[in-house]
């Protein structure tokens, strides 16, 4: 082939793969422009104030609103006995979101010129933000402790080698009082079955608080995965059972609902709901038979609630926690949920 | 292009000029160092890097926001990947010197090229874990298949006295192309939100480009320009070039019937490269000492996410600071390749990938006795993590090809490629075994009095060869 060949069939070539560069990533564009658009036979969202301190009797649910329109991923809240109806969205975006007794952990992305950043913002009952923290890598998941005052959260780290697919998690506590910020578990130190424990390979994820001073959460080390209760003020974590990801705290702190890699399942999708009896250290499988890859919220003393993919982003579900009963569909289209204000059957 | 062309069809026209005489311009020098060939090999491999670099930018977001997925314990594979991969470049590095008169390099090079870019449209349809570490697992083998027969053919088509430069221009190409991927990938995340699948057509239309400025602008037939290049007192005494052994060898191609000091059986026997011939390079003692080096030392070479941890921990950096450091020592690598590879084609390519883990060395110092946190320390650690990169990657890959004859180029780059990759994939399991028990200072501190020993016997056994200077 001649030079003038070559360079022609070049020239030809860009032509025809930038046209179709710009051609689908125009279709993308028009994509992601529907998606600001209401569906029809979506739920119903209007603007309106979101308030993380419910008026009593008034039981709400806050979560993240993934329905397709000009809210979408706001933080919306609809009452908690009837999840289904209109949602009133407060024009707070975030990713991932937890509340407690007034207080709001929303982790967030911020558009950079060159590079997308997320920070974790504090905020108070009216969702103002009262301090923000940078985040190191891609939000998973957000906890506030029961009174309000201790917030934690995991974010997704990656490796930057070539085709990198070498992850880890980093999880930090942080103190709303002091604004003391601990900004990565794998500080803390590690009691592994009675001795202490060092690996280059601990990654933390999922805390959950028993109260401002104690937590749970899994730690990973060597391949497997551990429930740890942790100390805040003396930061140690102690190792107590195999194979628990994701915990979350019942309301009266005697369970803990968390995600099990149950073996025989296919590899990508090997988690099942559980409960576990923190006396007695009894296993309860659950009737969702899904693969749930969330951290579950408490809805009540008796049932917990977690999110599937779903159409629009995720669905939400709720299941009891004694393992009877049948799973039942929350919401469509939205994910990440804080109940606030106090519930029936809520046991302290 | 055009000097690919011109270079190709003559294959003598690299002037053997003494260097103390050349260089009354840089441009006219810069011109007569890097053939067309390189820069064509270059712009592939900017292109490629774009592409991939594209992918791996989003693909964390893209499987934790996009998919819903969560990653962790998929890194677990990591290794056994990289392993796979190492071993895989052997075999391309052999396959390309196989195939009739002089090597099918391009051809494997292709064919690596070509398996990457396919795996990028195939993440447009790959939805779970499994099959997208498949997917991740195939552009490994497409990049472990092609690295050695690119690096043989830069070898090939660059006189052997500015071969340094030649491997640097090409690693600043690379690296310019792994920095712009990722800028590329977010303008099209911004422009359309949650665009994954536009990101990852866009690279693949890339990577098509790539592999089309591969088929397209690089000889079939690498020019050859190391059997013109040196011939006797073609260099300055100053210059302590590559002659003597390897210019005869290579000459061996063109004269190696007639050629009384072609003592290797291999170049007796040009028509056939075996499995066989490839192995007895290892009984080669000049390339023998070179690939027990890059073991030695890449036994003791931290790997980057390790380096980049510690660093952050040591010195105690916000934590919105980790995706950044990466990027320095890049862009560090990037300013200092060309650069240092001319040097090393100056002073020695030996000395100069020694004094590069010299480098790596006073990096392991600064995170162990660094006097105080912060800016200054953490900067001057990228600074010396770059320069490493910069002085030993295309580097030593110079200095490899001195030690092959060049019908066997692309199984001898290989060799030393993969027991380097071998040996630093090695060092990060026994790391991480240290790190388990006494902690990461200390895990650090045994890979610095490990690096110090093993420079020092790399020094001891490259002392006889000072880039075949002294060859007998």
């Amino acid at each position: 082939m001649s030079r003038t060949a070559r360079v022609l069939t070049l020239v030809a070539a860009v032509v025809v793969l930038a046209g179709i560069a710009v051609g689908y990533t125009l279709h993308a564009v028009d994509r992601a422009a529907r998606r600001d658009r209401p569906r029809a036979g979506g739920p119903r969202v209007s603007s309106g104030a979101v308030q993380l301190a419910a008026a009593p009797g008034d039981r709400r649910m806050v979560f993240r609103n993934t329905a397709w329109g000009p809210h979408r991923d706001e933080l919306a809240s609809v009452p908690a006995d009837h999840p289904g109806g209109p949602r009133t969205a407060s024009g707070v975006t975030c990713l991932r979101f937890h509340a407690a007794a007034g207080t709001g952990i929303c982790l967030r992305a911020v558009h950079g010129a060159l590079q997308d950043s997320y920070r974790a913002v504090v905020l108070d009952s009216r969702l103002r933000e009262r301090r923000h923290y940078a985040l190191s890598g891609i939000p998973t998941r957000a906890r506030v402790s029961p009174d309000g005052r201790m917030a934690a959260w995991t974010v997704f780290v990656s490796g930057d080698s070539y085709a990198g697919t070498d992850f880890s998690t980093r999880t930090s506590v942080l103190d709303t009082r002091t604004w003391t910020l601990q900004d990565s578990l794998e500080k803390y130190r590690i009691i592994k079955d009675g001795h202490a424990y060092r690996a280059v390979d601990a990654n933390f994820w999922g805390v959950t608080f028993a109260d401002d001073d104690h937590f749970y959460a899994t730690l990973a080390t060597r391949g497997r995965t551990h429930l740890v209760r942790g100390d805040v003020r003396a930061r140690t974590v102690r190792t107590l059972r195999e194979n628990v990801e994701c915990p979350s705290l019942s309301p009266g702190g005697t369970r803990i609902a968390f995600k099990k890699r149950v073996p025989g399942l296919p590899a990508d999708a090997p988690w099942r709901l559980y409960t576990l009896d923190l006396g007695t250290l009894r296993e309860t499988a659950l009737a969702e038979r899904r693969n749930v890859d969330d951290q579950a919220v408490w809805v009540d003393g008796n049932t917990v609630a977690y999110s599937l993919p779903g159409d629009y982003g995720a669905n939400l579900w709720s299941v009891p926690a004694d393992g009877g009963g049948r799973p039942r569909r929350l919401l469509d289209a939205g994910l990440a949920p804080a109940f606030i204000g106090a519930g029936p059957t809520r046991s302290r | 292009m055009y000097l690919a062309d011109s270079r190709g069809r003559t294959p003598g026209a690299a002037e053997p000029q003494p260097t103390a005489a050349r260089g009354t311009g840089p441009g006219r020098r810069h011109a007569a160092a890097v053939p067309g060939t390189v820069l064509a090999l270059g712009t592939v491999s900017l292109i490629t890097d774009v592409s991939a670099e594209m992918v791996t930018a989003v693909l964390p977001l893209y499987l934790v926001t996009g998919l819903g997925l969560s990653p962790l314990g998929f890194g677990l594979l990591d290794g056994v990947y990289n392993g796979v991969g190492a071993l895989v470049r052997l075999l391309g590095g052999h396959l390309a010197d196989r195939g009739a008169d002089g090597g099918r390099h391009k051809a494997v090079a292709v064919v690596g090229y070509g398996l990457s870019a396919l795996c990028k449209p195939a993440l447009l349809a790959a939805h779970t874990l499994p099959l997208i570490g498949a997917v991740l697992a195939a552009d490994r083998t497409g990049k472990g298949l092609r690295t050695a027969p690119r690096d043989a053919l830069i070898s090939l088509s660059t006189p052997a006295r500015t071969r340094g430069r030649a491997f640097g221009v090409h690693r600043a190409m690379d690296t310019a192309g792994a920095l712009l991927g990722p800028i590329i990938a977010f303008l099209v995340l911004r422009i359309a939100v949650d665009g994954y699948d536009a990101v990852f057509a866009v690279s693949s239309c890339v990577a098509a480009l790539g592999v089309l400025v591969l088929v397209l602008f690089v000889p079939a037939r690498a020019p050859r320009a190391d059997t013109g290049a040196g011939g006797p007192g073609a260099a300055a005494p100053l210059a302590h070039q590559p002659r003597g052994r390897e210019e005869r060898e290579s000459g061996g191609r063109v004269t190696g019937a007639r050629n009384p000091e072609a003592r290797r059986p291999a170049a007796r026997e040009p028509a056939a490269v075996t499995g066989r011939a490839a192995l007895d390079l290892l009984r080669q003692p000049e390339l023998r000492r070179l690939i027990v080096c890059a073991v030695l030392l890449g036994l003791t070479t931290v790997s980057d996410s390790f380096l980049h941890l510690l660093l952050q921990r040591r010195l105690d950096l916000p934590v919105r600071w980790f995706p950044l450091l990466p990027l320095g020592t890049a862009a560090c690598f990037l300013l200092l390749a060309v650069p240092l590879g001319a040097v090393a084609d100056r002073v020695g390519r030996r000395q100069v990938f020694l004094a590069g883990h010299l480098g790596l060395l006073a990096a392991y110092g600064l995170l162990i006795f660094t006097p105080t946190a912060g800016t200054a320390p953490t900067v001057a650690v990228l600074a010396l993590h770059g320069a490493f990169y910069a002085a030993t990657d295309g580097v030593l890959m110079a200095a490899a090809a001195g030690a092959v004859p060049p019908r066997l180029r692309g199984s001898g780059l290989a060799l030393v490629g993969t027991g380097q990759a071998l040996a630093r994939f090695a060092c990060s399991l026994a790391l991480g075994a240290v790190w388990t028990a006494w902690g990461g200072r200390t895990a650090l501190a045994s890979a610095a009095v490990g690096l110090a020993v093993c420079a020092a016997a790399s020094a001891f056994l490259l002392s006889d060869d000072g880039d075949g200077r002294t060859a007998r």
